[in-house]
């Protein structure tokens, strides 16, 4: 596909999932009340209705007398910021929020959440094997990690930007500490939201570069991404050392992410760690992590102080999916299937309980941004006796 | 009531103890092990038919009666069950009847585009791990308001295809056509609500057809509405409380969470049925969307209503890029968690490999893994090391240190393959590339990083195998 035609999917995508051509996205900014306006008239719909206006009466029922299920958890899910701000000692325009939750995920019967899951744009310090609906979104700037973090920032409103030092992996660059470490200071230079800094997975490596990224980011407050158990003391020490959190990694299988927590927890206070039990793509084992998930939430909820730190999603990981990424007429088109394949996949990481998505595709990470919007708006409508009162 | 969770000590007693074993388990303890679980049906205990259990039996059917009603909307083969479930959540046992999915024809459309509307969705089927994902129903909407031409049209459904049908108006004459061109059918009628909901009632239970309740927002009187229809003669019931996007979504993902928590947890009987929704209804505030906006949006919705107990859900067209990612949720979510996710890890053979010629590649034992290589590779000549990687899919072995050198050397070793290919090069998943330099120094093999998805591979052999030199001493070693 050539530049422009890439422009125009990206254009028309953007444009579906904020509801109609009323979108422009280059050179024109556009406000929330704009947005939040043509995005109810395309959705604002009730139920069926057409032929049948809602009645007024209820010939012949006799309305039952309902008491709505209600249930309490002893536990609640930690909080954790990211990010500092220049008064709290960092950079940063403004700091994240996240966890806080006190039920299962969107329970809004049973409680509200505090803090609504936000959406990290994610970045790589070099061009990984892309699929082309995430390149084409990007156009060149996938070539220099910062001008693509700012792509992020300044065109597709991210809240977080993950980088993700991968190049660093001593079997694809062996890019030395140090450079990667001046890529993170620029990085802080270039975008004022908060960071995610992530090695790239390879455990000596790591071990050197993550207590490095900790250093320059001193203040900062960054997720340092991430502790394993093989690899977990450095970046434990790394984040007391100089105040940041620590994402502890592992691999959809939740005694090990609670023992991985259990570790951590000898070296930080609970509001320094996020756990990510691994998101596998839909279609490809997604479900392990969906139920991961829901029981890590419910065992917080339920008391157990080794799970209930707020949980990460790298919901990037859907586009292994070959679903998502590969040229099948029969598929149809891969501009609009390959994000709603991400998107798909964190709708349903949301309603398990999920804090915080890494994401690619700024399309997909807008849906999700959207539909939390709506999902938490709910708190604002009347409390609940009401709203589910017969005179509605 | 809150409900008390079903042990086979509950059912043990009922049973006839008679340990004959012609219900597979050796001892009727062993059954209601099975009973609860959900893995055996009481109908497979044949000492309990002799009228002298009646008591017992209807006792023990009355235990294992799900907490979601079962209900089965149309006839023959393609029927579909729409609710049974016993569980909130997956992990709990299992989900247990995949939500239904419909698409959506109306009455003010031509014989020849609701024939190919017909065909459009059932010509959506997509391949996945061993079986095929389709869409189950058509819901058949009347937006002219005329009999005729909704009798007409449903008609032409009914003879276009044997999937089960939902005939979906407010007006009780419209239903009345409808259920004559679908007599014999069982089709669902969708929908009864509080003003038309005495007629429809009498029409769902003098055609024995299931019926859908529809009141939105509001579980008080779409519960109280469930007693007055039961209460006239219609047991299978499905309920529909609206659903949108915007400013509704909380009410829609609040309203389908707190029906199931109470039929589930709190054993509400009333409010015991399927859940069905429609976001087709997407498409009629439309402004001037384009119709890939409306897909999105209703893709989305939709899969959040799976998620959150939609066991029936209507959308309009069979669009493979909006609803693929759909009926693919809907295959993981009702996936059996009990089911092991490896598989037996160890060599496979496929076709006729020769020692020379024939490539050697290796994956993990993730069931989903090995069946997606298994597919792309089974028609070569080749061998499949699976390596136990503890269940773990290749990207995240590799990362959680479950696939690393020693893993391939035991393999290598444990497996005989060096007496099989002499040629000593091992293909690894280009996801595993890091692993590289490791396994060479571990195993003495050359190594090539194949492709990251097993879709590639005969291409990559194509271009960087066949016909090369991989006898020993090919390569620098």
């Amino acid at each position: 596909m050539q530049g422009t035609d890439q422009e125009e999917v990206l254009k028309h995508l953007l444009r579906i999932i904020s509801g109609g051509g009323s979108l422009e996205l280059e050179g024109v900014t556009f406000s929330a009340e704009e947005l939040s306006i043509s995005l109810s008239d395309l959705s604002a719909i009730r139920a069926v209705t057409g032929e049948v206006p809602v009645p007024a009466v209820t010939e012949g029922i006799e309305l039952l007398e309902w008491q709505p299920p209600r249930r309490t958890y002893p536990g609640k899910i930690g909080e954790v910021v990211l990010g500092s701000t220049r008064g709290d000692g960092g950079s940063r325009v403004k700091s994240v929020t996240i966890g806080g939750a006190t039920t299962p995920a969107f329970h809004l019967f049973e409680g509200s959440e505090p803090h609504p899951p936000v959406v990290a744009g994610s970045v790589f310090d070099m061009v990984p094997p892309l699929p082309g609906p995430v390149k084409s979104s990007f156009g060149d700037a996938v070539e220099d990690p910062c001008a693509w973090a700012k792509a992020w920032v300044d065109r597709y409103g991210a809240d977080l930007i993950d980088l993700d030092l991968i190049s660093t992996d001593p079997y694809i660059k062996d890019t030395p500490v140090k450079r990667a470490v001046n890529l993170v200071e620029d990085l802080l230079q270039t975008v004022d939201v908060p960071l995610i800094i992530g090695g790239s997975g390879n455990p000596e490596k790591d071990a050197k570069l993550l207590p490095k990224v900790a250093e320059v980011c001193a203040g900062e407050r960054i997720l340092l991404s991430s502790a394993t158990m093989d690899m977990w003391e450095p970046v434990a020490k790394a984040a007391q050392q100089y105040n940041h959190v620590a994402l502890a990694w592992s691999p959809i299988d939740i005694n090990q992410a609670k023992e991985l927590n259990r570790k951590l927890l000898g070296y930080l206070p609970m509001d320094q760690i996020v756990m990510d039990p691994t998101s596998a793509a839909l279609g490809y084992g997604l479900e392990y992590s969906f139920s991961v998930m829901e029981r890590i939430r419910l065992a917080g909820l339920m008391g157990d102080r080794d799970l209930q730190c707020p949980q990460a999603s790298g919901t990037a990981n859907s586009w292994g999916a070959r679903e998502a990424w590969k040229r099948d007429d029969y598929l149809g088109p891969r501009e609009y299937r390959g994000p709603l394949w991400e998107a798909t996949g964190a709708l349903a990481f949301l309603l398990a309980g999920v804090d915080l998505f890494i994401m690619v595709h700024p399309g997909a990470a807008r849906t999700v941004e959207d539909i939390v919007g709506w999902l938490v708006d709910g708190r604002n409508l009347p409390t609940f006796p009401e709203f589910i009162g017969v005179g509605k | 009531m809150p409900k008390k969770k079903l042990g086979p000590m509950n059912l043990y007693p009922l049973l006839p103890k008679t340990n004959c074993g012609e219900c597979g388990p050796k001892t009727c303890m062993g059954f209601a092990v099975q009973l609860t679980e959900r893995n055996l049906g009481i109908d497979q205990c044949p000492p309990i038919a002799d009228p002298k259990y009646q008591v017992q039996l209807s006792r023990i059917r009355e235990l294992l009666a799900p907490p979601v009603r079962e209900v089965v909307i149309g006839t023959g083969p393609r029927k579909v069950r729409v609710g049974g479930e016993l569980v909130m959540r997956r992990h709990e046992l299992r989900y247990f009847n995949q939500t239904a999915i419909a698409t959506l024809v109306s009455d003010d459309m031509l014989p020849d585009q609701v024939q190919a509307k017909v065909k459009e969705t059932e010509a959506f089927r997509y391949p996945y791990i061993g079986s095929t994902l389709t869409l189950d129903a058509i819901a058949v909407r009347s937006v002219t308001g005329d009999p005729a031409s909704f009798r007409n049209t449903v008609k032409t459904v009914r003879e276009a295809t044997e999937l089960p049908l939902i005939l979906w108006s407010f007006d009780p004459r419209v239903i009345a056509a409808g259920l004559e061109a679908a007599a014999g059918h069982r089709p669902l009628i969708y929908a009864a609500n509080v003003e038309n909901w005495q007629e429809m009632a009498g029409l769902a239970r003098d055609a024995g057809c299931p019926l859908a309740l529809f009141v939105p927002d509001d579980i008080r009187t779409i519960r109280s509405l469930a007693a007055s229809v039961r209460a006239a003669g219609v047991e299978d019931l499905l309920l529909d409380v609206g659903c949108g996007f915007s400013e509704s979504l909380p009410s829609t993902i609040n309203d389908l969470t707190e029906i199931r928590t109470a039929a589930v947890n709190e054993g509400d009987s009333l409010l015991g049925y399927p859940i069905i929704g429609s976001p087709a209804t997407l498409w009629e505030k439309r402004n001037s969307e384009s119709d890939e906006t409306i897909r999105w949006m209703e893709s989305c919705l939709a899969s959040m209503m799976v998620i959150r107990y939609v066991d029936l859900l209507m959308v309009r067209d069979a669009s493979m890029w909006s609803i693929l990612p759909l009926v693919v949720l809907r295959a993981n979510l009702f996936n059996d968690p009990r089911k092991p996710v490896s598989v037996e890890p160890g060599l496979r053979t496929f076709g006729n490999p020769d020692p020379d010629r024939s490539p050697v590649l290796i994956t993990s034992n993730f069931a989903l893994t090995y069946y997606t290589v298994l597919a792309d590779i089974e028609k070569l000549d080749c061998y499949l090391m699976v390596a136990d990687t503890e269940g773990l899919s290749v990207d995240s072995a590799v990362a959680g240190r479950k696939l690393n050198a020693q893993k391939v050397a035991d393999i290598i070793l444990s497996t005989g393959i060096e007496g099989l290919a002499r040629h000593r090069t091992l293909i690894i998943p280009g996801l595993a590339a890091r692993l590289k330099g490791d396994i060479e120094d571990a195993t003495g093999w050359d190594v090539m990083v194949g492709p990251r998805d097993s879709a590639g591979i005969p291409a990559f052999l194509k271009e960087k195998w066949e016909g090369k030199d991989h006898t020993p001493g090919w390569s620098y070693r």
